[in-house]
């Protein structure tokens, strides 16, 4: 090895979605000289946790050779209905055992998807497609389609909570939230499950070669289930923190997000084959889709743009690399 | 007979196994004593794959008992025999093409040694001694999905080798292989015994066979048709065993005399690769190319398909100029390329049959624009019978084929598009006796049809079986150009090695 860069450092998706975003950054910042400060800054961040969140789970999920289409409906139900839980029977509760809660039904309900194919070996895309509706549909007629903003009011004290805060020179008012803490903590849990545990490898080795995996004795069936628990738990964390800052328990949000995380993944270099994908790629393909959704109107791109914009990204985004890999493959001989 | 002694590692008894509507496996008896090496022969499709599979846990037997290490396994997977240490180097690798070198190697040894979390500095010790083992040099790091063939299936022998096994099973583990490796890989199994290793080996390489095993087992239609010490075998009457016939020595071909130039390649050249690379191939002369790994040959035989652009060099069909690096192009010019790793490059392994080999030719049967899908079929399954493919029906799925049949298969799409100029990588790569020999004649019959064919190959006898000019290669260039009929096969092993 030489230095510390990786060899297929110019190859790799990392590289140039960090490439678009510095060049977006200035970009923005010459035509709109207060673009580059904290405030836009906290505000990038703070839309970035409930979709870095549900994107952390939803590269795993492409890195077991899976695709999971389904977590938005899962986050969305575990909030709700722990919401409503709460609402009935103790309003009072502190707000980690809300969360708790809401992140046991998120996982309950990945663990139904995890059923159906790890051990009875159906199609990821064809359960999760069944399930988004199931579980909307489950919510929507059984626990309720009102908006509820009277939240329990430990729910509404997570949201006030910061980190830091403060006003800048020119008066602009900043903040960032817990929540950002638990991005963090996400990040940091699924660095280590995939760099520094067999389980994690195995999701690898599993998303390489099912049939490979099988043949040296790895647990296939198990993997793949604890793949979609810990996305369902991923989503019910994502959910309840949603509900939380936005202080209101909307059973129709989210749903519909699943194919932007999708498409923050995949620009973040995870394949669509499986056995490939990175959480540097994947919180950077998120950085993207965020800014994006939020500050093309800064360089004088109309917001009914945004999804244009987005596709021409994930076109360049992962087309580009894998012309340069072929070419280099062919060069290579 | 060994077959009721209680010291034998595995010993199964009356193992039958039935997939939908075929018997695999019928009735067989197979032991393996500490420290033997026991070789099992047979055709493509008589079983061996299949009774690996069964020893190794991936798939249950329909009927019959298994004891290993003399405890009997009514539940066995893939876990509970690597525990026992039993280790597979699969025919088709069962490699992970994501991963690094290392943690290929590492992974099923890490998994026995019930390792919770995972260590990248262990990964890579594990790898390397491994790789010391056998003496060869791959970088750790490197993707498995970016190495050539022959590394691969290095990489695959040495993750047999990297754990405590006590019985090292290994599925043609030389196809993609030279010589030199080769004799490294009977050095290597020669001491494992000596360590109370037992080897299974199944090779169609039949004098490799003999030389490093003990005892011989052939397998005829899934049964077990005959056993017995390695030297009551030669490799006749082991191909007798074999196909229950006997295959008569090919008489090398007749030269075509006077015949047009077909192709001209002139000065191609690739940096680190190789250079000045010239010949002619006429109309209806096999021309092979030898070399050792690493010398080129592959480099070489993928250039004139366009899968490798080179830097400098011309290609001409019939005198007109084929634009190099362009598959297209060459497909167009009617070259024809059937590369070495046909089984895991080549084929759609979960459509049929009919569908690999008819993908090549859909052009041809399509009827302003809708395709004939009967003429399509014939002409498809007619290649199936020249090639004597063994499957149910043509509609069977390409994965439920044994490997040597998944190869003829492969054959089948290439010649049928009927090619000007074919290129052979290994034509018979991992084809059993009898079965070589027809293809070696098929090659010779679409040589006489006016086909210019070109066989890269380190088989030396196929060479001598099939060529008209064998050309040599080493460090990337040509060093010999010889006369297929004047040079025998001991002048032509000692012009590739020194
Ligand atoms: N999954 C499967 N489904 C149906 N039939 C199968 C399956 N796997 C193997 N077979 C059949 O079992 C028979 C034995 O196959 P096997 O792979 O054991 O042969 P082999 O001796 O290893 O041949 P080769 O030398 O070509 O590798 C073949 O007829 C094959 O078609
Ligand atoms: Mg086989």
């Amino acid at each position: 090895m030489n230095g510390w860069l990786p060899k297929d450092i110019w190859t790799r998706n990392e590289t140039l979605v960090a490439g678009v975003i510095v060049l977006f950054c200035v970009v923005a910042t010459l035509s709109d000289p207060r673009f580059f400060t904290i405030t836009t800054v906290s505000d990038l961040l703070r839309a970035s946790i409930v979709i870095g969140i549900l994107a952390v789970g939803a590269m795993l999920v492409l890195v077991s050779g899976g695709i999971d289409v389904s977590f938005t409906a899962i986050a969305v139900f575990a909030m709700y209905s722990s919401t409503v839980l709460f609402l009935a029977v103790w309003p009072e509760a502190p707000w980690p055992l809300i969360f708790a809660i809401s992140i046991v039904f998120g996982a309950i309900l990945g663990a139904i998807n995890g059923y159906f194919i790890a051990f009875l070996g159906l199609p990821t895309l064809i359960v999760t497609l069944g399930t988004l509706s199931i579980f909307r549909g489950f919510l929507l007629t059984f626990i309720g389609s009102q908006r509820i903003s009277a939240l329990p009011p430990s729910m509404r004290d997570f949201s006030r909570g910061v980190l830091a805060r403060g006003t800048t020179e020119a008066g602009n008012f900043y903040s960032i939230p817990w929540a950002a803490l638990a991005l963090l903590f996400v990040i940091i849990a699924t660095w280590f499950i995939l760099k520094k545990t067999m389980l994690g490898r195995s999701i690898y080795a599993i998303g390489g070669s099912v049939e490979s995996a099988r043949r040296i004795g790895i647990n296939v069936k198990w993997t793949q289930f604890f793949v979609y628990v810990y996305v369902g738990a991923l989503a019910g964390l994502a959910g309840i923190i949603h509900g939380s800052v936005g202080r209101m328990a909307d059973p129709f949000s989210l749903v519909g997000l699943e194919l932007s995380v999708i498409a923050a993944v995949v620009l973040g270099g995870a394949r669509l084959i499986g056995g490939y994908g990175t959480l540097t790629g994947t919180l950077l393909g998120v950085a993207l889709i965020v800014i994006v959704q939020n500050s093309l109107i800064v360089i004088g791109i109309p917001t009914t743009w945004q999804s244009v914009t987005i596709g021409i990204l994930i076109l360049l985004g992962t087309g580009v690399p894998a012309y340069r890999a072929k070419r280099a493959a062919a060069r290579a001989g | 007979m060994s077959s009721d002694c209680g010291s034998a590692f595995i010993d199964l008894r009356a193992i039958t196994k039935r997939y939908a509507g075929v018997t695999a496996l019928d009735c067989v008896d197979f032991t393996v004593q500490p420290g033997e090496a026991v070789c099992l022969a047979g055709e493509n499709g008589s079983g061996k794959s299949t009774l690996i599979k069964i020893i190794s846990g991936v798939e249950p037997a329909t009927e019959g008992t298994i004891h290993i290490a003399g405890e009997e396994r009514t539940v066995l997977n893939p876990r509970i025999s690597a525990a026992a240490g039993v280790m597979v180097i699969f025919q088709d690798f069962s490699l992970f093409p994501n991963l690094s070198v290392a943690e290929n190697i590492s992974f099923a040894t890490q998994l026995s040694q019930h390792e919770r979390f995972y260590k990248s500095g262990a990964t890579r010790d594990i790898a390397r001694k491994a790789l010391d083992r056998i003496g060869v040099e791959i970088d750790l790091d490197a993707r498995v999905e970016a190495l050539p063939v022959a590394q691969k299936q290095l990489v695959a022998i040495c993750r047999a080798l990297a754990s405590q096994a006590r019985l090292i099973i290994m599925d043609e583990p030389t196809t993609a292989l030279t010589e030199k490796e080769v004799r490294r890989l009977q050095s290597i199994i020669r001491m494992l015994k000596d360590e109370g290793v037992a080897v299974i080996f199944v090779s169609h390489k039949l004098a490799e066979v003999l030389e490093v095993s003990e005892r011989v087992v052939v397998l005829r239609n899934g049964k077990k048709v005959a056993e017995g010490p390695a030297k009551d075998f030669d490799t006749q009457s082991l191909t007798y065993h074999m196909t229950g016939r006997d295959v008569p020595e090919v008489p090398p071909s007749d030269v075509t005399a006077g015949a047009e130039t077909l192709m001209q390649v002139k000065r191609l050249t690739k940096a680190d690769s190789f250079s000045d690379i010239t010949f002619d191939l006429k109309v209806g002369e096999v021309l092979g190319i030898t070399g050792l790994l690493g010398s080129g040959r592959t480099s070489v035989a993928k250039a004139l398909f366009g899968l490798v652009a080179p830097d400098e060099g011309t290609i001409a069909v019939d005198g007109k100029p084929v634009p190099t690096g362009d598959p297209q192009a060459a497909s167009q010019a009617r070259i024809g390329y059937v590369p070495e790793d046909r089984l895991t490059e080549g084929l759609f392994l979960s459509q049929s049959i009919l569908h690999n080999v008819a993908v090549g030719r859909l052009d041809t049967h399509s009827n302003r624009g809708l395709l004939d899908m009967g003429n399509l079929a014939g002409e498809a399954s007619e290649w199936l019978t020249k090639l004597k493919v063994k499957a149910p029906d043509v509609h069977a799925p390409v994965q439920s084929l044994s490997g040597g049949n998944q190869q003829r298969v492969a054959l089948a799409r290439w010649l049928s598009r009927a090619p000007r100029v074919l290129i052979l990588n290994g034509p018979s790569v991992g084809v059993d006796v009898g079965s070589k020999a027809d293809i070696h004649d098929i090659i010779r019959n679409l040589a006489t049809q006016g086909i210019g064919i070109i066989v890269i190959s380190d088989d030396l006898p196929e060479l001598l079986a099939t060529c008209h000019r064998i050309l040599v290669m080493r460090d990337g260039k040509i060093i010999d150009n010889l006369d297929g009929k004047s040079v025998t096969e001991d002048d032509l092993a000692h012009r590739l090695a020194s």
